[in-house]
């Protein structure tokens, strides 16, 4: 069973800067045809002030963090018992290529389902820009299948 | 990019689906690495077969992108507020992610106009694969 004093944890913050090599790549990767999230052209005459970052990117830019298994680490999670339960997004701002973001996450609840056979992981991530302003709250559940 | 198309839009109105894919293994590799989410489960069959399962299947993440699409299709992407998905069933190699979303309320937060649509990504045989909720300010 995981570790339900560990409700609360802070995980380790970090900064990851939004390259746009990299977006174009995942626009590749999703089928993405609108040029507004290839074309830094077409970005600009769409009111962007850069290449945006799509909705979904950043659990993406989350997944950069230099300990990206710190939370497994910290719960002793087998990485192929995991799966992905739930994911969402509050969004207070865009953000662009070349924009450093900040990610504060943090474990906010571990709870069990259908007597330990499922346990689920729930995943807070403030997202702030180099300003300090909020960008994006990040919520994320994690599935750990027992058994 | 659709500029203010939510001005109008009641409850009701659905958003214009598309289906992506077939969802091939060159799909995944290209999502593990420009997603960053490099769990061997989805890209190596190896691994995946010694977690027990038949096969690689997606990241969930991968149908969470495709909504997103059907969100940023449909209207401009700094409208959106908010966005979230459950991963109701495994998304396999091959599948065929259909699309779909649907306005389902009109209401409004500290004086924006907002809509809450609901999304669904089904399998080609109609399975549910995610559902999703948004929500969307009404420039």
């Amino acid at each position: 069973m995981l570790d339900t004093r560990q409700i609360g944890a802070v995980l380790p913050a970090f900064d990851a800067r939004v390259d746009a090599g990299r977006l174009r790549f995942f626009a590749k990767a999703t089928g993405q045809d609108d040029p507004s999230y290839i074309d830094a052209e077409a970005a600009l005459a769409a009111g962007h002030r850069a290449l945006p970052v799509p909705p979904t990117f950043f659990f993406c830019l989350e997944m950069d963090s230099p300990r990206p298994a710190a939370m497994r680490e910290l719960l002793g999670i087998d990485i192929g018992r995991v799966l992905h339960g739930e994911q969402s997004f509050v969004y207070h701002a865009m953000a662009y290529a070349g924009d450093v973001l900040r990610f504060e996450p943090r474990i906010t609840d571990i709870y069990a389902k259908k007597g330990g056979a499922l346990e689920f992981v729930v995943r807070e991530t403030r997202v702030t820009d180099a300003a300090g302003k909020l960008v994006a709250e990040l919520r994320a559940t994690t599935v750990v299948r027992n058994g | 990019m659709n500029p203010g198309i939510t001005r109008d839009i009641q409850a009701g109105q659905a958003l214009p689906a598309f289906t992506a894919g077939p969802i091939s293994r060159h799909t995944l590799a290209l999502y593990c690495g420009a997603s960053g989410d490099h769990n061997p489960i989805h890209v190596d069959l190896d691994f995946a077969r010694s977690a027990g399962m038949d096969d690689v299947f997606a990241h969930g993440m991968l149908s969470a992108a495709y909504l997103a699409r059907l969100l940023t299709n449909w209207a401009p992407q700094a409208s959106l507020r908010e966005f979230a998905v459950r991963f109701v069933a495994i998304t396999h190699v091959g599948d065929e992610v259909r699309c779909t979303g649907q306005v389902v309320e009109r209401f409004e937060v500290e004086g924006e106009s907002r809509l809450r649509v609901e999304l669904n990504a089904r399998s080609q045989t109609g399975e549910l694969r995610l559902s999703g909720v948004a929500v969307v300010a009404a420039i």
